[in-house]
């Protein structure tokens, strides 16, 4: 993975609570064995018709849209299954960061082990990029800092370790296999 | 010393190597299960990376998401009976377990079916285990004390690797449920009412027990049932203290241990259960001595009210968006509903005891006109089991499907789906927009519930239709 310092981009809003990842990808589309292409059935069956023409009232489908690298969700984005092909088809798509009041367990997970990254903050901080569609904004990793276009600064929480690998573009699964001799200890001990 | 919850004690004896500021603790994994559609770019990375699976000896495999839920006989079946893209998938979970040396439960295993209901059938879900899997719907494995989370799949190569996960400990929140149920009220019941009142993310960041007398009389299959969804709360995992129900379920099992191992087992899961109410970040009470079968209105499992009650009037965007989708009308409950489909199934509601209750219903009575009842068994052994209770016949009879197992329409992956438009009742654990199905409609309820709109072809008290 790349090293991943800070994100500049522009806000694509859906102000939607409670958005389950069969939004972000539908579990048809699951039956891929592979990574990729899944960035054109993001959100599929809210950006496209039954008979697949894109629903041009879909934000997603926006000219604004194909510029932005930052979503912002409403509160308990990424809820439902654990599948990881919801954040693999928000990157494919070109999105970098979810931000918004709450985001479950499973998907946060999951996004920090693909680049993107969560972003949590206050609803007052929230409420506002809702209001306000398609602003600059800059995700400074190394500050732990959400920057507004007006200048202000609004921290936000990332666990340090996933923080790091990001910002050095680390596999986890590195520090696990470096750990062998302990996961081995801890075996020998309980056989 | 301070008290300990299960959770906690379950966790302490996995850690290899402790959580600090700048780094997760490693925690070991003692099944992994694995199933064809969260784990072939898993396999992949291991090829990539040249890295064996570590512990063949600890995944159970099986395949049940995208596997086609008529009898599948050869792989031309296979061929015939799915969609390329999930046969595919399927050949590939074949070729994956069989380059990495592990036993894959295929179509042609008496043992296959729904991984969250075979492992405990087969015994190798046990108390004091971690359990992952690449579902969030392995939290069903708490029933028994055990720690059993879903995990994305990059975590899934992870245990594939090495056998642990890099993990921060979630906080704790204990649900108490006090009371009996009545009759005609179940367990499916109960936790649909419990996330009605903790919120579809009232249990975000959390480890769940539930506790109390509501609990101690429930079977295994019924605690299965309300840990299963325990991330429809949004948490992790969903634990149950073991007990003798728990004991006598498990002994004789195939994967369980027996003789002294089981005795030295059992000293150890006798010391599981939590020291005490003081040992939970969080606690809730809910009674439901009073409750009522539940049904869900909305698109997620905490827009659910009792079979009698209004559609509530007020809500946010959400809200209209959801009442909306669903073609439902505030201020009015849901009886009478007309419905379309009727699926009974899935690793929430898929066991034994389910489709006992389910046929407890139909038996002597027809299926409405212009209701779909398809009826899927959890596993090939909950399908021979009920099968010799004449539960087939009673469905077939009544005009439903009798289908082999699967996940089947629970996710709508193999080719069973509820059409565009239509009303489902569904005993699984989903009513997100087109989760069944795009633009289907689902009404989430019990095996009863479900059993009794199809009989009426509407949204049924089940009371009214109990012998």
């Amino acid at each position: 993975m790349e090293p991943l310092t800070r994100i500049r981009s522009k806000t694509v809003v859906l102000p939607f609570e409670d958005i389950d990842t069969d939004q972000i990808i539908p579990a048809r589309f699951l039956t891929t064995t592979t990574k990729t292409g899944l960035g054109e059935k993001l959100f599929n069956d809210w950006r496209y018709a039954a008979d697949g023409t894109p629903r041009e009232d879909f934000v997603l489908n926006t000219d604004a849209a194909k510029e932005a690298g930052i979503l912002v969700g409403g509160r308990n984005f990424g809820c439902g299954s654990s599948r990881e092909h919801a954040p693999w088809a928000l990157v494919d798509f070109g999105i970098r960061a979810v931000i918004s009041t709450e985001i479950a367990d499973i998907f946060r997970n999951n996004s920090l082990k693909n680049g993107l990254v969560p972003v949590l903050v206050d609803s007052e901080t929230h409420a506002w990029l809702i209001e306000n569609p398609g602003v600059d904004v800059t995700i400074d990793l190394e500050r732990r800092l959400l920057k507004l276009p007006d200048g202000r600064e609004i921290g936000f929480p990332i666990d340090g370790f996933s923080r790091y690998c990001l910002m050095n573009g680390l596999d986890q699964m590195g520090f696990l296999l470096e750990s062998e001799a302990a996961i081995k200890a801890y075996e020998d001990a309980r056989a | 010393m301070t008290a300990k919850s299960l959770f906690d004690k379950v966790w302490d004896s996995h850690v290899v190597t402790p959580e600090s500021d700048d780094r997760p603790a490693i925690l070991y994994v003692d099944l992994h299960l694995i199933h064809e559609v969260t784990s072939p770019q898993a396999f992949d990375v291991l090829r990539e990376k040249g890295l064996p699976v570590r512990r063949p000896d600890l995944c159970l495999a099986t395949l049940d998401h995208s596997i086609p839920t008529v009898p599948i006989r050869s792989f031309k079946d296979l061929e015939i009976a799915s969609e390329p893209a999930a046969a595919k998938q399927v050949m590939q979970m074949e070729k994956n377990c069989a380059e990495f040396h592990i036993e894959l439960r295929n179509f042609a295993s008496a043992e296959r079916g729904i991984v969250h209901v075979i492992a405990p059938e087969l015994g190798a879900t046990q108390p004091g285990k971690t359990i992952v899997c690449g579902d969030s719907h392995t939290s069903t494995h708490g029933a028994f004390g055990a720690l059993a989370f879903g995990i994305g799949t990059t975590e899934v190569g992870h245990v594939l690797a090495t056998q642990c996960l890099l993990q921060r400990k979630p906080k704790s929140l204990a649900i108490n449920l006090s009371g009996r149920l009545k009759p005609g009220v179940s367990a499916k019941d109960v936790i649909l009412k419990t996330i009605g009142e903790i919120g579809v993310n009232g249990g975000t960041g959390h480890v769940i027990e539930y506790r109390g007398s509501a609990i101690g009389s429930l079977s295994m299959e019924e605690r299965m049932t309300i840990c299963n969804m325990s991330i429809e709360a949004g948490a992790r995992a969903g634990l149950i203290a073991p007990d003798d129900v728990t004991y006598e379920y498990m002994a004789g099992r195939p994967m369980a241990p027996a003789g002294q191992a089981w005795e030295r087992a059992f000293r150890r899961w006798r010391q599981l259960p939590s020291d005490s109410e003081t040992a939970f970040d969080r606690s809730v009470t809910i009674d439901v001595a009073e409750l009522k079968p539940m049904v869900t209105f909305g698109t997620n499992p905490g827009m659910v009210v009792s079979i009698d009650q209004a559609v509530p009037k007020s809500g946010d965007a959400a809200f209209q968006k959801a009442l909306r989708y669903m073609q439902i009308e505030a201020g009015k409950p849901l009886l009478g509903q007309a419905v379309d489909v009727v699926f009974i199934g899935s690793c929430t509601n898929g066991r034994l005891s389910d489709l006992e209750a389910a046929a407890s219903i139909l038996k002597g009575r027809r299926v409405a006109p212009n209701v779909r009842l398809l009826v899927v068994p959890g596993s090939a052994p909950v399908k021979k089991a009920a099968e010799e209770k004449g539960i087939d016949e009673i469905v077939r009879a009544a005009g439903g499907e009798w289908r082999e197992p699967g996940c089947s329409m629970c996710i709508a992956m193999n080719g069973d789906r509820v059409a565009s438009g239509k009303l489902a009742v569904s005993t699984s654990n989903r009513n997100f927009e087109g989760r069944q199905g795009s633009g289907a409609r689902t009404i989430l309820a019990s095996p009863l519930t479900a059993a009794a709109a199809a009989i009426s072809g509407r949204v049924t008290d089940p009371r009214e239709l109990l012998n």
